[in-house]
């Protein structure tokens, strides 16, 4: 279909977004041909969703131009850019969960669509005839995270589509998810679809993408050809020379263990969320284990169970045991005491108050390190540590007066992971530790963690980043659907097989008590 | 867009102390056109209203009586509000506590010990926790919103204190007006000087701004309760008890409006009247957010409540206006307060429409 | 207890019953868009105090009626303003509209106090309000009553069946997505609420011009409360939007069962019936956290602007 001499399906000159205080585009130039697939590569802030949200009609840039088939185009609105063939498939669904599947259709495609009713049969030839089977008259709150997002490609899908843009769309998925993911996006471009494909995983972006732009800053630092590209060389496009890109952690394999959950099963009374059925878990003093897998499956549930937000009753306190202790009655500050930290996923509304100054959030956990005395806050003390953690771990911010939320993702994580180090904890559990978090303090981040490790501390990461459990921890295993995989040493095991464990590929839990004490091989 | 916001990332201090005070002014501003449209000489009303009352020490004196109720009740919304629970029912939780202190009070008609004040103080600041603790009960034992059950019980209370007072604590003696027999004198609060009707709840006042003051200010429960108010999650996290903070929250909510409760009849009143309260339970919410849940700036805000209020009577029965402009102040008072507030977080910017359409064609060629 | 007693106490559940009616069914679209207004009170009483001033100066009724929701409007773009255009706690300016509301309406009344004024009268339809039992309660009511059915029908239409109901409930849900989507979050938000705030109007007036045709202070006596209880009730579902408003009517009107039974209860006592029936409701409802909020709209009460 495209022809040499046909415009490009979309050409962006010079496009420039300016909010205030900050230049989130600056003059970017980017094209897209008919039937390509484009990647648009760059770190969490490099401007990436700006620039998406100025092409899908979102938001408008302050300067520059669009064209669409050579036409230039002010694109007032999202409705005008569906109009003209662009859909787009967002990181974080913009899906409605109180809705049925055709009903989320219906309200994205305009009256003259018809009604959810009539569209039924239009979306189960859509999802069939791409290989995403789906039930158009379910509730969306009752999909899987991978059906979800089947949802918002079929949608954009219904319409004549001219481009597709996804933001990140893997990064809900397990690898294998994300394998039949590009078969259906092979197979679009090749009908004459555009893709826009926005990622910072750069192995699937060589799998995938035949062009690549990379955004750094706001700006364009280069255009590429990622099969012909080094990963070094395309992250050196992404963050510059920044340390710590390479960095390669030795692997260890601990001492006694501090941490035991022992077959922990939990029924979750919300019909939305996840339980968890005989959870067995061991972390020993000075190893750092790894739990991966897609989120939603349970994630949430088992950090409230360590962090003491959920309780157990007492008939069940041992399900949960720190250092030989049963825990799993206890309430997060008696827990804190017998030298659990916590490092919660959420930065601001969980880990921190966003409206506190730091000193307040740095008394929030730590209270019960002499920072109160007979019943009155020691505001002195509280200062000391705040500024104490400000200077060890390289905080930017003003003053220990300034409020979290005015501190960026990074900078705010190293505070939070300081103030619970600080505290000498014997357990750590940390939650995504560096999600949406730059690839610098990213980097302090895991040395930080490592240096804890090797002076004694035993810590828990979940994550899911796949590549940082990798890098960090000595032993891995995956959550899927509440159930927890087998453990093994990270060195002598494979991504695939992880990935394979995330899809709940693996064995159920032997009911035996034999602790785990050399890592298990992967059942096949 | 007439008005466009910009946020500013951080709160701006200034504006957080500015906005009442600009909400004060906003007030009295179209509390002037209002007069005016109404065909009364603005400055000669605001005079009325505002001046006239305090020309001198009995003035000054009545300002105080009516200030101590409503500075009672807003400390103690502050406490529950710091923690968002927002109990609407200072209102109930003062006519409870006045009507439980009248019981006392009947009850001791012959008692001539100082105890006896201690005795009703008591029973009307207890009433009024208690009452509150309803709230807190159905509040956390069956997540009902606190909101509408707190209004509701008010509604109770005052049928409960209407149905006393036409009832079993109707003086006997009384020509079957719904009022009780006058408490004895060593239930009264005792009055602070000769002339006027200042009485002893300034004490009670003056120690609970202190307690407050401490608690939210300097203690660590204060602390808990204020990371309950902005982060319910973060609280759990830590492992705040939010349940016995709700009770906490609400008790000494209650407790302090019962006290202003008691006060007004063992000080003021002197009986159990259907009309115990003026709506004080309902200013003090204006009072507390006015006085940014700060028990300094609370002080201040009853202060100018109380102020509306005698004012009110003033114009009543000098310019014959209907009392009501004190609660439509009130409520004049709140919005602005609440409009104001937006300047906290952000910055005004003023455009006209051609101005920004004129950017934008500039921004597309 | 004969048959005639229990068609009158139907007939009397359903004239109670209808201010609720009325103002839930605004809130509950208000709500359903994400936006708590607890300016109800407020609203009402302004409607209140106006319809019943314009049809008195005027003699005409439905001009009343008309600027009843008219006030009720005008009340609910203050709030509007404030809570959605500034970005105020709801919570706050919802408080503050009804003390505003309070003081506004007794203000703007205190010259009509006790007046007296020839309402809307009742008006049996043929043949169907000699049904026995539910023919008075259903036929033989006055007119505003018909309008509130039709209004019922409209309101449950618009949320089960209609695009605009869809657009409420994605609005209400997750204003973030439905922004991206290119919906008017702050329009369809602002809509609803000045669509609630005719409707308290509407319920004032429905006081103050038909169910006791005069002008008290505060003579909606904390039915604006009631009905936000009731679209809590309701679990935010129109159809228990309607039965909830008529067991209310039914619980403030139980003196009369009582009279008819023979009891006598003191009038003070009695009339703490409706709130405490409103409390013993919340409970019941609201035990299950889980349930709620499974049904409440997500983004209920959170302030919310167009990202950056």
């Amino acid at each position: 279909m495209p022809t040499p001499t046909s415009p490009p399906r979309l050409q962006l000159t010079a496009i420039s977004k300016q909010y205030p205080g900050c230049l989130a585009n600056d003059r970017i130039d980017l094209s897209i041909a008919p039937g390509e697939i484009r990647a648009l590569l760059g770190e969490n802030g490099a401007g990436k969703s700006t620039l998406m949200k100025i092409i899908y009609g979102v938001t408008q840039p302050s300067s520059g131009e669009l064209r669409w088939h050579g036409e230039v185009m002010k694109m007032r609105d999202p409705a005008m850019a569906r109009g003209l063939g662009i859909g787009m498939v967002f990181q974080h669904f913009s899906l409605f969960e109180t809705l049925t599947v055709a009903e989320n259709i219906a309200l994205a495609m305009g009256t003259a669509a018809g009604t959810p009713k009539q569209l039924e049969p239009q979306i189960r030839e859509v999802s069939q005839r791409y290989g995403m089977a789906l039930e158009p008259s379910r509730l969306v709150h009752s999909l899987s995270i991978g059906e979800r997002q089947r949802v918002e490609i079929v949608r954009c899908l219904m319409q004549d589509i001219k481009l597709l843009i996804l933001d990140e769309p893997t990064s809900v998925l397990t690898p294998q998810e994300a394998d039949e993911l590009f078969v259906t996006l092979r197979r679009l471009a090749a009908e004459g679809c555009s893709i826009l494909f926005i990622s910072h995983k750069l192995g699937e972006v060589r799998a995938l993408c035949q062009s690549a732009t990379v955004l750094r800053g706001g700006r364009v630092s280069g255009h590429c050809v990622p099969a012909e590209c080094s990963d070094l060389e395309l992250a050196r496009l992404m963050v510059g020379d920044a340390e710590g890109l390479e960095s390669s952690y030795p692997k260890v394999s601990g001492g006694l263990p501090r941490l035991r959950v022992d077959d922990l099963s939990w029924h979750n009374p919300d019909p939305f969320g996840c339980s968890l059925s005989q959870i067995r878990l061991e972390v020993r003093s000075g190893e750092i284990v790894g739990i991966a897998g897609v989120a939603g499956n349970g994630q949430d549930e088992l950090l409230a169970l360590l962090s003491g937000e959920t309780r157990l009753a007492r008939g069940e306190q041992a399900r949960v045991s720190l250092d030989g202790a049963p825990i799993a009655h206890l309430y997060p500050d008696a827990r804190r005491t017998l030298g659990l930290a916590f490092v919660p996923a959420e930065r601001l509304g969980h880990g921190a108050v966003p409206d506190l100054s730091l000193s307040d959030n740095a008394l929030l956990t730590a209270f019960q390190q002499g920072l109160v005395s007979r019943g009155l806050v020691q505001r002195g003390k509280v200062r000391e540590l705040a500024d104490e953690i400000i200077r060890r771990f390289a905080v930017k911010t003003p003053n220990a007066n300034a409020a979290a939320r005015s501190l960026s993702g990074g900078n705010l994580q190293k505070f939070i992971l300081g103030r619970e180090i600080l505290q000498n904890p014997k357990l750590l559990v940390a939650a995504h530790p560096t999600w949406g978090v730059d690839v610098g303090a990213a980097a302090a981040i895991h040395r930080a963690l490592i240096a804890l490790r090797d002076a004694g501390a035993a810590i828990l990461v979940i994550s899911e980043d796949l590549d940082e459990l990798f890098q960090i921890s000595d032993r891995i295993g995956a959550l899927c659907s509440g159930k927890l995989s087998p453990l093994a040493a990270t060195a002598h095991t494979e991504a695939v097989e992880v990935g394979r464990w995330m899809a709940g590929e693996f064995a159920p839990v032997a009911p035996s008590h034999s602790p785990a004490a050399a890592p298990a091989a992967a059942p096949l | 867009m007439l008005l466009s916001l910009e946020p500013r990332g951080e709160q701006s201090r200034p504006m957080l102390w500015l906005s009442p005070l600009l909400a004060a002014v906003l007030t009295l501003l179209s509390g002037s056109l209002l007069f005016a449209l109404l065909g009364h000489d603005p400055l000669e009303t605001l005079h009325t209203l505002l001046i006239a009352p305090l020309a001198d020490w009995y003035g000054v004196s009545e300002l105080l009586v009516k200030a101590l109720p409503i500075l009672l009740c807003a400390l103690g919304l502050a406490v529950a509000y710091q923690a968002r629970i927002w109990n609407i029912g200072a209102e109930g939780q003062l006519l409870l506590g006045a009507l439980a202190g009248s019981a006392m009070a009947l009850q001791l008609l012959d008692m001539d010990s100082r105890w006896a004040l201690v005795w009703v103080v008591l029973a009307g600041t207890v009433a009024g926790a208690a009452w509150a603790g309803i709230t807190a009960w159905l509040r956390t034992q069956f997540n009902a919103n606190e909101i509408l059950t707190s209004i509701m019980l008010n509604y109770i209370a005052l049928n409960l204190l209407l149905f006393f007072v036409h009832g079993p604590l109707k003086d006997p003696a009384g020509f079957n007006f719904p009022e009780s027999a006058m408490f004895g004198d060593a239930s009264r609060l005792p009055l602070v000087s000769e002339d006027g009707r200042l009485h002893g709840g300034l004490y009670l006042a003056l120690l609970a701004l202190v307690a407050v003051w401490v608690l939210l200010q300097k203690s660590f429960l204060g602390f808990q309760i204020k990371v309950l108010g902005l982060d319910r999650r973060a609280a759990g996290f830590v492992g705040f008890r939010e349940k016995r903070l709700v009770w906490f929250a609400l008790l000494v909510s209650g407790a302090l409006a019962g006290m202003a409760g008691v006060g007004e009849v063992a000080g003021p009143i002197g009986q159990l009247v259907p009309q115990v309260s003026p709506g004080y339970g309902y200013a003090a919410i204006t009072v507390a957010f006015l006085g940014r849940l700060n028990p300094l700036g609370i002080v201040a805000a009853s202060l100018l409540m109380a102020l509306l209020y005698l004012g009110g009577e003033n114009a009543q029965m000098t310019m014959n206006l209907p009392q009501a402009i004190t609660q439509l102040f009130q409520g004049m008072m709140l919005f602005f307060l609440l409009a104001c507030d937006v300047l906290i977080l952000y910055r005004p910017r003023l455009k006209w429409k051609w101005a920004q359409r004129k950017a934008l064609a500039e921004a597309t060629t | 207890m004969d048959l005639d007693l229990l068609s009158n106490i139907l007939y009397a559940m359903v004239r109670t019953g209808t201010p609720l009616l009325l103002v839930a069914l605004g809130e509950l679209i208000c709500e359903k868009s994400g936006v708590l207004n607890l300016g109800q009170e407020g609203m009402m009483l302004f409607g209140a105090v106006i319809g019943f001033i314009v049809a008195l100066a005027t003699g005409n009724l439905w001009l009343g009626v008309l600027l009843a929701m008219a006030a009720g409007m005008l009340l609910s773009m203050l709030f509007a303003a404030v809570a959605l255009g500034f970005n105020a706690n709801q919570v706050a300016t919802g408080l503050a509209l009804t003390i505003f509301g309070v003081g506004l309406s007794t203000f703007v009344g205190a010259a009509w106090v006790g007046k007296p004024l020839s309402g809307f009268e009742p008006i049996a339809i043929p043949l169907l309000s000699e049904i026995p039992l539910i023919g008075r309660m259903l036929f033989a009511q006055d007119v505003l009553i018909y309008l509130s059915f039709a209004l019922f029908a409209l309101v449950a239409w618009v949320l089960l069946k209609s695009r605009i109901g869809l657009i409420i409930q994605a609005v209400g849900e997750s204003p973030d997505a439905a922004s991206a989507m290119g919906l008017p979050v702050l329009r369809v938000r602002t809509l609803a609420v000045l669509f609630g705030g005719a409707m308290a109007g509407l319920a004032g007036g429905y006081l103050s011009l038909a169910y006791t045709p005069m002008w008290a202070e505060n003579m909606t006596a904390g039915r604006g409360w009631i009905a936000l209880a009731l679209v809590v009730f309701a679990s935010w579902r129109v159809f228990r939007v309607l039965l909830g408003a008529y067991l209310f009517g039914l619980a403030s009107i139980l003196h009369l069962v009582a009279q008819g039974i023979g009891l006598s209860i003191p009038s003070n006592l009695l009339a703490m019936l409706p709130y405490v029936a409103t409390i013993v409701v919340l409970v019941l409802l609201s035990r299950d956290a889980i349930k709620t909020r499974l049904y409440a709209p997500v983004s209920l009460g959170q302030p919310w602007q167009p990202g950056h």
